[in-house]
């Protein structure tokens, strides 16, 4: 489970937000610039907050009061950004690696075979991420992140930078990631659509504030995009 | 066809060491002060940047003179690196190769910083995220999307290298077989009735091995890039 009690000022704005986190997909939803981004990053180590306090699975990852700050490479918190952010110098099977190389895990031939099945990225392993499609793209960073074998999978946006017809195609990998996998997922999104078939629970975000948690249906109804609410 | 005297080999010989030794012993130093100068931010970074840059902008006979009463075989730091490593600087080559290391400093610095400073930061936070220790995020990600800086900064500095005269002339002299590097002796040349027929020699010679170092960074430099965006 994850606890996260933050505050946090950026320029003018200031972020104050709490919720938790337990299994299955939770959504940050929010229009852009009410702070999604601001929080994975904390909660990932990659942001200090000014104040405040998150644990995992009753290890506590940041204290303000404490001293407690772990850094990011310690937390074994996965990230998929929204650009991908594949490492350019190393080709798709090595950037798959990297995770497992850096913690130092045995190779586990039967777990890559079977990331790379999921996301249907086996014919793209000997590539270089500059040859790949957004799409593609995408399905590799969130095999980069599931490889490190994280104890949370944080997805910020990781649609956001392709189009509708691209989003359908890779919707049912991440669908098909969160009935899979196990792990507790935070996934990150503006889009309604994008959250109501991911998400088995919605934290609203408003203005750096948590407005409402609850299923998916506490989402405000938007131009019918959603059948029942 | 090149007629050389054995002398003149020598400093053809000379220059290729001087000019290599320096920039493989610069390199280290030279990625650690642009990582700094890159990244930290830090109470006299400013005068850092600017002793840094230094030797761009003295006369080279200026910092010359400055490595002498520094490294000369009495002064101060000269004499602790004799009297405990057993190190001689003074009119040696390996004192050459430290005036042109510090004269090409500036160059191999500033090549590689630019670098660092175009690094997509954002892919170093996904190394960290991946269980990267800020070790290994500098060694796996970090230093080779540098790669292209590193170069361009080798080969300044090997040509820098290779061209200078006047802190190495002031500091390790001009001794035949030690110190005499190729542009020292087309210099003793010039200065001799009717030497400026053995110096084209000379000349051509630098010509073809800078020309050649020209040509050799260009295709690393090439190769790194594709390596980096993905062929």
């Amino acid at each position: 489970m994850l606890t996260v009690t933050v505050e946090k000022r950026l320029g003018d704005f200031a972020l104050d937000a709490a919720f938790t986190s337990e299994s299955g997909v939770t959504a940050l939803f929010g229009a852009s610039g009410t702070g999604k981004t601001s929080l994975i990053a904390m909660i990932a180590g990659l942001m200090k907050p000014d104040r405040g306090r998150i644990a995992l699975d009753g290890e506590t990852l940041f204290d303000s009061d404490a001293r407690i700050d772990v850094p990011a490479h310690k937390r074994r918190i996965g990230c998929v950004f929204q650009e991908g952010r594949l490492f350019p110098h190393l080709s798709v099977k090595h950037n798959l690696d990297y995770g497992r190389w850096m913690n130092g895990h045995a190779a586990d031939a039967q777990a890559f075979a079977h990331v790379v099945e999921l996301l249907d990225i086996g014919h793209l392993l000997a590539r270089r991420p500059g040859k790949l499609s957004g799409g593609e793209r995408q399905r590799v960073a969130v095999g980069r992140a599931l490889l490190a074998r994280p104890r949370l999978l944080l997805l910020d946006e990781p649609l956001a930078s392709l189009d509708a017809a691209r989003k359908q195609e890779i919707l049912p990998y991440l669908e098909r990631l969160r009935d899979d996998a196990g792990i507790p997922m935070i996934y990150v999104s503006h889009d309604a659509h994008e959250v109501r078939r991911i998400a088995t629970r919605v934290v609203m975000l408003e203005a750096g504030k948590v407005a409402a948690v609850g299923p998916p249906t506490v989402m405000p109804r938007a131009g019918g995009t959603s059948s029942n609410a | 066809m090149l007629d050389l005297t054995p002398d003149e080999w020598t400093a053809v010989a000379l220059s290729l060491r001087i000019a290599l030794v320096s920039t493989v012993v610069a390199l280290p130093f030279g990625i650690a002060i642009a990582y700094v100068l890159a990244r930290k931010k830090f109470w006299g970074k400013a005068l850092l940047d600017a002793v840094v840059h230094l030797p761009l902008v003295l006369p080279p006979v200026v910092t010359g003179y400055l490595l002498l009463v520094t490294f000369g075989r009495k002064a101060p730091v000269g004499a602790f690196l004799a009297d405990t490593f057993g190190i001689v600087l003074s009119f040696r080559w390996t004192g050459a190769a430290l005036a042109c290391g510090v004269m090409a400093f500036p160059l191999m610095v500033r090549a590689i910083r630019l670098s660092i400073e175009a690094i997509d930061r954002r892919l170093e936070d996904a190394a960290s995220t991946l269980g990267a220790g800020p070790l290994w995020k500098f060694a796996t990600v970090t230093l080779p999307l540098t790669l292209p800086g590193i170069i361009a900064g080798m080969m300044l500095a090997f040509a820098r290298a290779l061209g200078e005269f006047g802190a190495t002339i002031t500091f390790v002299s001009n001794i035949p077989g030690e110190t005499q590097t190729i542009s020292a002796a087309i210099y003793t040349l010039t200065q001799v009735p009717g030497g400026d027929a053995a110096a084209l020699d000379l000349v051509i010679v630098s010509i073809a091995i800078s020309l050649g170092a020209l040509m050799a960074s260009e295709w690393f430099a090439r190769r790194a890039a594709k390596r980096l965006h993905g062929e």
